[in-house]
């Protein structure tokens, strides 16, 4: 498994393993084999295979010039990422700003074209369905963002805004439409007499809530949350985020959270992919990351949490990485960290490392691994 | 604490009369800082933490603003003094930085001469050396080819170059005290890493008293010296960073403490919340104003709790809850994991 991360065999193994070790369904092997999508997909059972992201990859033009644009540059936002998920899973997306974490979860949920690179989704590629054809599959992927309030449109009043999916997707008539938005309102923890408010009304923690309803109201089985709890008070976010939990139990939806705070990641994710510079550096099963990072990169921004302990916050030593994140117009050489890597050396300027298993579902994409010799052991 | 006070801000009250009528922002604030040393003010938005700093910078020019009490700097009420006079004060005796370095830095000037215009307004000095002096500023707090760099526009920097070159302006004219408003909040944790550790070592070189304004309770345990949780524009407790951290007497600070999705602990089944919502600072509860989000609450709490010091000297605190009894109250709120894995 040499060469670079680009070539398809290293991006397969990319994440098939991880959910895979604990539970039934085995590695799949290529595209098509999941379930079928005849009935919807709502027959996937929890464990199986959901959603295959495979060589995904965006690149927004940077043009220049008033008449005929050309095309100067490009972004390299996302850049060739693999990922798997599993019915049932959260996969949690760490990574600082401008890592293409969210455009990663737009490409997925087909808000964005991708440059190139497929999704599989309940074993149907989305990624070049038209409109028309991708609207049964919006049905079963949704979204909640990160700004509560950008994303609720001011003037519409919270029952127009989440019985607007169900009147688009023509599920039921106004009456049965207006009872699935009090019971939607109900299930967020708001009440529904506040149908007729309008998003103003509301603080930033219940407008999160209404956009939780919004997501849910369709019953998908796949949602994307894009840091939903960033912009919430402390206190208010752990309540948005044993919402999420409750959800997830009671309607076995499989979650891709989005977070640069690693303390909620960690809180609500059972595997989580580390990304860098619009490449996936690392991924592991939840607390494994925590205990046992394996890329640099992951040990730096693990280091960088503040502890809310005085005593140990003054006792361990960070690690404070230098400089900021690179341009993604142009990525560095090799590995995409080497510049601000301390344990970096010829090697990772010449060639990006593939990603590579270290132990149970736990991958790494570094030529320097940490940790490597304790996942020889008996994991 | 030997040091000598060098700001004491006694019973502070800011309200903003608006059409649904009079907000209640800051009521009855009291905050003392010593010399080179460092305060966290923690509190949620809404909490009156940006405001009572802002108000002690007299930076609210807001005619619809009311405000009493006293700001004592060096001996001064600066609450009394004129808009000259205070000008004078701002930048050479109190700095502040805030959350977003892009709207506090103008956007249409280099910012070599937005530094080099502010010592010109402190100090008698030449446009040339003023200049150098920005340069040396620069590149003390940690920006690359500083040389180069001071002629280059706000738009040119990230985030967190940007929020050095704010330090790098509120330190130009040796300030004894600076305000940093949510320095990191806008900010990556890796860059919020490198900043917190720049504002550590001003603070050690210069013996700098640092105000440092956050929601943050990781930003205030390696930083701060002295605590004080503000709640619907009162301080709820303050103390000493140990005891604040270690010995919380106030429900809302161990809400807070609880709430935190921690790295250094086992990761529990379910976050602790605080139910419901800050109180509306328009119709504030006559008593506790946490009394309707607490779970401890008990006939007392309708009257309004002093701030007292109940624990030890310096560790005050506004609950009525008896001391004993808050002990064991505590540990159920804050280490929810810790009651789980006993069962």
């Amino acid at each position: 498994m040499t060469g670079s991360a680009g070539s398809p065999v290293a991006g397969l193994p990319a994440d098939g393993q991880p959910a895979a070790a604990s539970s039934a369904a085995p590695v799949t092997p290529p595209v098509t084999a999941a379930a079928t999508s005849g009935a919807n997909g709502k027959g996937t059972l929890d464990g199986e295979l959901l959603l295959r992201a495979e060589h995904v990859t965006k690149h927004f033009p940077v043009r220049k010039g008033i008449l005929l644009q050309r095309e100067v540059a490009r972004v390299h936002a996302v850049d060739d990422v693999s990922i798997e998920l599993r019915a049932g899973e959260t996969l949690g997306l760490v990574g600082e700003s401008g890592c293409g974490k969210s455009t990663l979860a737009r490409c997925i949920a087909r808000l964005y074209p991708l440059t190139s690179g497929s999704i599989v989704f309940e074993g149907q590629d989305i990624s070049r369905l038209s409109r028309r054809k991708l609207r049964p599959v919006r049905r079963e992927l949704q979204m909640v963002f990160q700004d509560p309030y950008a994303s609720l449109n001011p003037r519409k009043r919270v029952g127009a805004i989440i019985s607007n999916p169900l009147r688009i997707h023509k599920l039921g008539d106004r009456k049965k439409i207006k009872r699935r938005v009090g019971e939607l309102l109900e299930l967020v923890g708001l009440s529904p007499e506040h149908v007729n408010r309008y998003p103003h009304e509301f603080s930033g923690g219940q407008r999160q809530r209404i956009g939780v309803a919004r997501a849910l109201a369709l019953q998908p089985r796949l949602i994307i949350a894009d840091e939903p709890v960033s912009a919430l008070d402390v206190s208010i976010r752990a309540q948005v985020i044993n919402l999420l939990d409750d959800l997830q139990d009671e309607f076995h939806l499989t979650y891709i959270f989005i977070a640069h705070d690693l303390g909620v990641v960690r809180h609500v994710s059972d595997r989580i992919a580390v990304m860098y510079l619009g490449k996936i550096v690392e991924v592991s099963p939840g607390e494994e990351l925590y205990k046992r990072p394996i890329h640099p990169y992951t040990e730096a921004l693990l280091s960088a949490v503040p502890i809310p302990d005085p005593d140990l916050a003054t006792e361990r030593k960070q690690i404070v990485l230098e400089g900021d994140v690179p341009s993604p117009i142009s990525p560095p050489s090799g590995c995409r960290f080497h510049p601000r890597c301390r344990y970096a050396t010829e090697i990772c300027a010449q060639q990006e490392p593939p990603l590579v298993e270290h132990g149970a579902g736990h991958l790494a994409a570094c030529h320097h691994p940490l940790a490597a010799d304790a996942a020889d052991g008996p994991a | 604490m030997t040091a000598e006070t060098l700001l004491e801000v006694r019973d502070l009250k800011v309200s903003f009369r608006t059409e649904d009528g009079l907000i209640q922002a800051v009521d009855g604030v009291s905050l003392s800082l010593s010399e080179g040393e460092t305060l966290g003010i923690v509190g949620e938005s809404g909490s009156g933490k940006s405001v009572t700093m802002m108000s002690v910078m007299r930076l609210i020019n807001d005619p619809n603003a009311h405000f009493e009490g006293e700001v004592v700097y060096k001996g001064r009420d600066l609450m009394k003094l004129t808009r000259d006079q205070m000008r004078k004060i701002r930048g050479s005796g109190i700095a502040m930085i805030f959350q977003d370095p892009m709207t506090s830095l103008n956007p249409v000037y280099r910012i070599g001469w937005q530094i080099a215009e502010q010592i010109q307004a402190h100090e008698q000095i030449s446009k040339r050396a003023a200049r150098a002096r920005a340069v040396e500023l620069l590149t003390a707090v940690g920006i690359p080819h500083a040389a180069e760099r001071v002629d280059n526009y706000p738009h040119q920097f990230s985030g967190g170059m940007r929020q050095r070159v704010m330090i790098a302006m509120a330190i130009s004219c040796n300030p004894d005290i600076l305000i940093a408003d949510e320095p990191t909040t806008a900010l990556d944790v890796t860059i919020q890493a490198q900043i917190l550790s720049l504002i550590r070592k001003l603070k050690n070189d210069f013996g700098t008293a640092v105000v440092l304004i956050t929601h943050d309770m990781g930003v205030v345990a390696d930083l701060a010296d002295k605590i004080a949780v503000m709640y619907a524009g009162r301080i709820v407790e303050q103390g000493d960073r140990r005891d604040v951290f270690y010995d919380a007497q106030h429900p809302y600070t161990w809400g807070l403490l609880g709430s935190i999705a921690r790295l250094d602990r086992p990761k529990p089944r379910r976050l602790s919340t605080i139910p419901g919502l800050p109180p509306s600072l328009l119709r504030l509860p006559p008593g506790c104003a946490f009394g309707d989000r607490c779970a401890h609450r008990f006939d007392r709490c309708d009257e309004r709790p002093a701030l007292l010091a109940k624990v030890g000297d310096g560790h005050l605190d506004a609950c009525h809850l008896d001391i004993e009894k808050k002990k064991e109250l505590r540990e159920t709120t804050i280490h929810p994991e810790l009651i789980e894995e006993a069962k």
